[in-house]
């Protein structure tokens, strides 16, 4: 029951995560029809900001700074090249952004190095959040911070005793990205300039001949987007790693959601960024394969059988793959995505 | 009622097939250096590749970010072809294996393209993307297939000696890949004259219009994959036979990515675009790689440059200045080039000592703190060097600058001039 709570968390404190991420890349996505394939190369600028910044004056101001720095970068970017090939057409754009990634990646490695660099929470966060004891007489009890090592021990040997942490950095990112959620939806629905952008979205040229600057309401988007990539960077670096590589890693993934969620759609994205955060987690956890299904369904395998390594395959090890085939088989039964309204 | 249809002999295509094959066979006697024997071959490869690349890219308007599946999965079914050649149970002779590697990128195409191809545009650009990381994950999971980290590796030295032709001296195998690249090269450029070909370009142009005369675009689409991962696959057979290994990266993200950008360098609105596309990935990959540590970063900016100055890439800027050529313009405006040439030069100077100095920092500390560039020695710790490299960036930028309205102008003029002249002609 601990494990299912802990790994259910951890899913949607991951799955949040990508959220984060991949608002930013459907908002962009909808409004100028740019699939921005930087995006997670703001992350890690964002992480390597982040990094740096906190160095200098801590973390809390870091988490503010960082994604303001990394937003100005973006709105430069969309003002300096993707404002120019607009005109081409969507494959330029998309070009062009997979040109930066390449930019930001060769500087990421340029200026920090192309080894991880230590990037801590801060002390307040290095600790658990909560801590779950389940303790096998009294029950399942909750334990704000972490768990003293009393509690955890077993005095008795017939009484058993499991004690899982919860980190606060993952409560902290789940906190931090309903936040940003919360501000998002209310700043989109409640404000002037979220209803600018809401025009600009479905007629950009009425919006335009109405007076509003559609352009640079474009450079704003791209900006805010690549300021939330920045903040998850940030919580995301020192919660994981920050290394060059954590834009690959992520990229892809993100890629995913956005097409799994229906190009376009904010609440497709929510959804299935949750959906592949949770079970991308879960399968991590599990050490079945093949092997202890046939064991429990009573089938007995030959020696050959088990050490075919299909076969010997753990869903664990399964877990990098699961994203995709995800997607594979939305393509295949759902063409335009889990909330999409419209056939790519 | 007969119909009688005449056609001129088009000489100028004989000639052009015939200098290209000429230069297939001629260019290893002229390079005869261990070096360039080996990239020779690469390059014959990476223009069978690059050319099928662009079978979807340039004339379907298909942006695909896992190309290197196709080419990948293409050298790991050769390289066991291969093996099971030398181990006496396959009886092909070893010519044959890149056809192999081809029919394996066509069975995966067949597979893989249907889901997708179902899209076009962002989506299908997304989804190549899903599948080449998921195959990519799939070869680290497979080891009995993929080889693991170690890779698949075999000898080409198999079977029997057909006419002495062993291929074991690089020499063989480099005429194996030149006639493999010209019968492939040719049919990949008769493709683009088949009724397929031409209404994958309309396809790419006007889907809803193609829909609206009766064909079906995603079958379109669908075909053009399959025919393009069968050329892919030749070229995966074919490093495989070069290499004589195989390892996961040539399936890997980074593999997609080479073809693509290089593609789009060198052109991907012409047919012969990415022949250049591909001639200068291999230089890059070779002999950049060799003499600069940053070489991805001034490869990114370079082709963020060409997307955003010249969409049509390296073939494009030839063809224009052909033509600037034909009218008998060129002479005006070769000074203007020369000019922005060497202003960019200094340019990269100034910014190049720079970056070669924040590596040299970075990578080898250990080594002092002084460093050898173009010639120059420039001291990584003192700010004189870096004054004088942001001097020299800085008078290039602006000397580049003035070049570039120069130049700007007199094309303009050049252009006018070009247009009026044909006028003239059709007046005439």
């Amino acid at each position: 029951m601990e494990f299912f709570i802990i790994s259910m968390l951890n899913g949607l404190s991951y799955g949040l995560l990508l959220f984060m991420l991949s608002s930013g890349l459907t908002l962009i996505f909808s409004m100028m029809g740019v699939l921005n394939f930087a995006h997670a190369s703001f992350y890690m600028a964002g992480a390597y900001f982040g990094y740096t910044i906190s160095k200098w004056v801590g973390f809390w101001p870091a988490l503010f700074v960082a994604p303001v720095l990394v937003g100005a970068c973006g709105a430069v970017f969309e003002r300096m090249t993707l404002r120019k090939v607009h005109k081409f057409g969507h494959v330029p754009e998309l070009l062009v952004t997979f040109g930066l990634s390449y930019i930001v990646l060769e500087l990421v490695q340029l200026i920090w190095g192309r080894t991880a660099v230590e990037f801590p929470p801060p002390e307040v966060l290095r600790d658990s959040a909560f801590t779950l004891i389940n303790h096998s007489v009294q029950g399942l009890s909750v334990v704000w911070g972490s768990a003293p090592a009393d509690l955890c021990s077993n005095a008795d040997a017939s009484v058993r005793v499991v004690c899982s942490p919860f980190p606060a950095t993952r409560g902290f990112m789940m906190l931090v990205a309903l936040l940003m959620l919360m501000s998002l939806w209310l700043l989109l629905t409640r404000t002037r300039i979220g209803l600018v952008i809401q025009a600009a979205l479905t007629h950009p040229e009425m919006a335009e001949s109405l007076g509003h600057n559609v352009p640079r309401v474009f450079m704003l988007v791209f900006g805010a987007g690549t300021g939330l990539a920045g903040l998850a960077g940030v919580i995301g670096g020192s919660t994981f790693v920050t290394e060059p590589a954590m834009s690959a890693t992520v990229g892809s993934v993100i890629f995913v959601v956005v097409v799994v969620g229906g190009m376009g759609s904010l609440s497709g994205a929510f959804l299935a960024s949750i959906l592949i955060g949770v079970i991308q987690t879960f399968a991590v956890a599990f050490d079945y394969s093949f092997i202890t299904l046939c064991a429990q369904l009573g089938l007995s395998l030959s020696d050959a059988a088990r050490e075919n390594s299909f076969v010997k395959l753990t869903l664990s090890q399964v877990a990098p793959i699961l994203p995709y085939l995800f997607l594979v088989l939305i393509l295949i039964f759902r063409p335009k995505g889990l909330l999409g309204t419209r056939e790519g | 009622m007969t119909y009688y249809k005449f056609k001129p002999y088009n000489v100028g295509r004989v000639v052009i097939w015939s200098l290209f094959a000429i230069l297939l066979l001629v260019v290893p006697l002229v390079f005869t250096s261990q070096l360039s024997a080996t990239m020779l071959a690469q390059m014959g490869i990476a223009i069978i590749a690059c050319l099928s690349y662009n079978m979807l890219l340039g004339q379907g308007g298909m942006l695909s970010f896992g190309h290197a599946v196709y080419t990948g999965l293409g050298s790991y079914m050769a390289i066991h072809a291969l093996n099971m050649v030398a181990a006496g149970n396959l009886h092909i002779p070893v010519s044959l294996v890149p056809l192999v590697g081809g029919l394996a990128g066509m069975g995966f195409a067949i597979l893989l393209g249907y889901v997708t191809t179902r899209k076009s545009g962002t989506p299908f650009a997304m989804i190549t993307m899903g599948i080449a990381e998921l195959v990519f994950a799939m070869s680290l999971m497979f080891s009995e297939f993929f080889g693991g980290e170690a890779g698949v590796s075999g000898n080409r030295v198999a079977g029997d000696s057909f006419w002495g032709i062993t291929y074991g001296p690089q020499i063989q195998i480099y005429y194996l890949i030149s006639i493999y690249t010209f019968i492939c090269v040719a049919l990949m450029y008769a493709f683009t004259q088949t009724p397929l070909g031409r209404i994958l370009n309309a396809v790419r142009d006007n889907p809803e219009r193609v829909e609206f005369i009766g064909y079906n675009t995603q079958r379109v689409r669908y075909f053009s994959f399959i025919i393009a991962g069968f050329f892919a696959g030749i070229a995966g057979g074919l490093s495989a036979l070069n290499f004589e290994i195989v390892t996961a990266e040539v399936v890997g993200a980074g593999r997609s990515g080479a073809y693509l950008l290089f593609t789009f360098l060198g052109g991907a609105t012409f047919f012969f675009g990415p022949i250049l596309g591909a001639i200068l990935m291999v230089i890059a990959f070779v002999l950049l790689s060799e003499f600069t540590k940053a070489w991805l970063l001034y490869l990114g900016l370079l082709f963020l440059f060409m997307v955003m100055y010249a969409p049509g890439g390296f073939a494009s800027l030839l063809m224009m200045n052909l033509r600037v050529a034909a009218f008998g313009k060129l002479r005006q405006i070769w000074v203007s080039y020369l000019g922005l040439i060497v202003t960019a030069l200094v340019i990269l100077m100034g910014a190049g000592a720079m970056i070669e100095m924040v590596y040299h920092l970075q990578l080898n500390d250990s080594l002092g703190d002084t460093l050898k560039f173009t010639g120059v020695t420039l001291d990584a710790k003192s700010i004189d060097s870096w004054v004088g490299s942001l001097l020299v960036m800085v008078t290039g930028l602006g000397l580049f600058e003035v070049m570039r309205r120069h130049y700007l102008h007199e094309w303009g003029e050049i252009q006018t001039g070009i247009e009026n002249e044909i006028k003239r002609r059709e007046a005439a």
